[in-house]
């Protein structure tokens, strides 16, 4: 066995050579249970990305209880699509003509954190940079000539490429870099719960069932060397 | 009175009996190790997905149009429906990986040998059954991944010659894949090869305990009747059809024994389950493919196909092979191989505790290859991963034929009459 695990341990290297490389992405350091975070990234999703992109899975009533908004609140203040508060987050852009205008459809963000990760959300937001060859003037660094504008320029202000592919520090914002990083970072944290709402309900069970799981298998373990006795 | 009763229900189908026969006076040999827990785990995993199964189906809705969201709906509506939509998904990973080592235990103690050799083949077709169990069900969710996967693995059905792209469109019952796909995959991944499955698994126990279970030295545990003597008999009583025949040393009966240490091993495994269930659902990316996280586009391939991680070893297989229907026979081929494993090993000598130091690097180094097949599958095929795939199915092919040579005239050390310890 030990024998096997060497050899094993002597091929790994070369598979990872076999990989390939990734993208670099910056932490999120996200926070689930922060939910003063996860409301400022509920709030800043209604106001600044709902117009293109839809959260057709999640309810707003859903949102709000779990966000800690009471309904009527949440209604008055936060649903501006949809008739009930048991309505999907949706908006009314017609996919069709979406399509001719941007390239491609806005794509539903419900699971977005999910497909492609809550750090890359975090610094997708904030790697806009000038590209006049872009039909909008911008590009992306994580997502190579993607068809959406910079819609959050007017807080994070203009970012340019030197000739070696660094950003330069943005200009022009109504935002302090840290202020809009941490504006990035409550809508990651939001998106990364309608990825997955009950992600938090979930860990916690988990300890629960793995505490119970430990115990019994003491009692399992005693019931085994009681009958085996018999054996030896 | 509840005597009676059982006695009125005995007499007219003999349920005792049968318990009897099968667990509470089944001679299992008294020195199974850590290895042999695998097949108990499957057969938990395997209730587990059909009692998940079960319940995710009343929610599920097998069309293009609304599986994917009713998937969300599940995660996200139903009570507790992440809990079961995770189970069932952990579960088929699990299901890879207990098979996987119940296999390996096989091959390491001799278990595929005569007489075992049916035993071994319905094992074998089980593990088919669960491989298309698998592949239909991963389509299911309607996930990009899911389609793509699926689109890869039914066009080399295309590859056959002549018959080949009307196959294809006869398995996807369309010319692309589409919800007609997705409503026979569905048909056959709930009904039809569960069924089979069930079947396979009942068939591959009773024939287990119609020739007994091996151990990890490949002693018998059956000695003609009258060898032995009285006072080394086994203690314990076992049904008369097993000790009518034969006198049986070194036994246990399965229950309670069998029962209360598989019991520890249950409940360890379950440890493990339920961490990635509650703590890492998508397991690390290879349970749950990040890609399957957006609907099925056919004018949108995801970046890198590659299939589920267990079918890692036999993709790897049809991916290094320049020839898309050579590659496709070589992969099945290497299920193939495993079925005739029986009679490639013409060795009599079970474990590899008594057997030669070449058996024992040609199994070292199958199960090598076979990991980093494994391994390789689940990357993109770089020209660097393509060669080491080779050398890993050449080494994979190569322990078949090996073991057919060597075993013939092996040289192996005396194994003991007796189980020891």
């Amino acid at each position: 066995m030990k024998k096997f695990i060497l050899a094993l341990l002597a091929v790994v290297p070369m598979l990872a050579l076999a990989a390939g490389p990734s993208v670099n992405l910056d932490k999120a350091n996200n926070d689930l249970s922060d939910k003063e975070s996860l409301k400022r990234g509920f709030e800043s999703y209604i106001n600044y990305c709902l117009g293109c992109h839809q959260l057709q899975y999640q309810r707003y009533n859903r949102t709000f209880e779990d966000l800690g908004i009471s309904e009527a609140d949440g209604v008055a203040n936060y649903m501006y699509t949809g008739k009930k508060a048991g309505d999907h987050i949706t908006n009314t852009m017609p996919a069709k003509e979406a399509a001719k205008w941007f390239g491609s459809a806005p794509p539903d963000l419900t699971l977005e954190a999910r497909l492609r990760s809550p750090d890359w959300i975090y610094t997708y937001l904030r790697s806009f940079y000038v590209d006049p060859n872009r039909p909008f003037g911008v590009n992306n660094t994580v997502f190579k000539d993607v068809g959406m504008p910079h819609v959050l320029q007017s807080l994070q202000g203009v970012r340019t490429m030197d000739e070696h592919g660094n950003l330069s520090e943005a200009t022009g914002g109504s935002m302090t870099a840290e202020e809009y990083d941490a504006f990035a970072r409550d809508l990651s944290n939001f998106l990364e719960y309608t990825g997955e709402p009950s992600k938090l309900k979930r860990q916690a069970m988990g300890y629960w069932v793995i505490g119970f799981l430990f115990i019994f298998l003491i009692f399992a373990y005693l019931l085994k060397v009681e009958y085996w006795k018999d054996v030896h | 009175m509840i005597a009676n009763f059982m006695a009125w229900i005995e007499k007219r189908l003999p349920l005792m009996d049968a318990m009897n026969k099968h667990a509470a006076q089944y001679p299992a040999p008294k020195n199974f190790n850590f290895w042999y827990v695998f097949g108990i785990l499957a057969s938990v995993v395997l209730v587990n997905q059909i009692v998940t199964g079960i319940w995710l189906t009343m929610s599920y809705e097998p069309s293009g149009e609304g599986a994917f969201a009713s998937i969300e709906y599940i995660m996200r509506d139903v009570d507790y429906g992440w809990l079961l939509r995770y189970m069932h998904s952990t579960g088929a990973s699990a299901f890879f990986i207990v098979v996987y080592m119940h296999m390996f235990r096989g091959m390491m103690y001799g278990s595929y040998q005569k007489p075992r050799e049916l035993l071994w083949i319905f094992g074998m077709l089980i593990f088919l059954v669960l491989m298309a169990e698998a592949f239909m069900g991963y389509l299911l969710p309607w996930g990009n991944m899911s389609y793509w996967g699926a689109q890869v693995i039914i066009s080399l059905f295309g590859a056959i010659p002549f018959v080949g792209e009307e196959l294809t469109i006869w398995i996807k019952g369309d010319y692309v894949i589409s919800g007609a796909t997705l409503n026979r995959f569905f048909a056959l991944h709930v009904i039809a090869l569960p069924l089979v499955l069930v079947i396979l698994v009942f068939l591959h126990i009773l024939a287990l305990h119609e020739v007994g279970s091996n151990n990890p030295e490949g002693t018998d545990i059956k000695k003609k009747k009258g060898s032995v003597k009285p006072e080394e008999l086994s203690k314990f009583t076992f049904h008369k059809q097993y000790s009518e025949k034969y006198d049986i040393v070194d036994a246990i009966p399965f229950h309670p024994y069998y029962t209360v240490k598989d019991l520890v091993a249950v409940v360890i495994f379950l440890i493990g389950f339920c961490w990635v269930l509650f703590f890492a659902p998508e397991g690390g990316g290879y349970f749950i493919e990040a890609p399957n996280f957006e609907p099925a586009n056919n004018l949108k391939t995801p970046e890198h196909i590659v299939p589920v991680w267990y079918f890692g070893p036999f993709f790897t297989i049809l991916r290094v092979v320049p020839d898309k229907l050579l590659g496709m026979i070589t992969m099945f081929a290497a299920i193939g191989v495993l079925f005739a494993l029986p009679w490639f090993d013409r060795g009599t000598v079970k474990s590899l505790r008594f057997r030669s130091k070449a058996h024992m690097i040609n199994l070292t180094q199958f199960a090598i290859c076979f990991i980093v097949l494994g391994v390789l599958g689940t990357m993109p095929g770089t020209d660097l991963a393509n060669f080491i795939g080779r050398i890993a199915t050449l080494g994979y092919f190569g322990f078949f034929v090996a073991i057919w040579f060597y075993s013939k005239n092996e040289k192996t050390k005396p194994v003991p009459e007796r189980v020891s310890g």
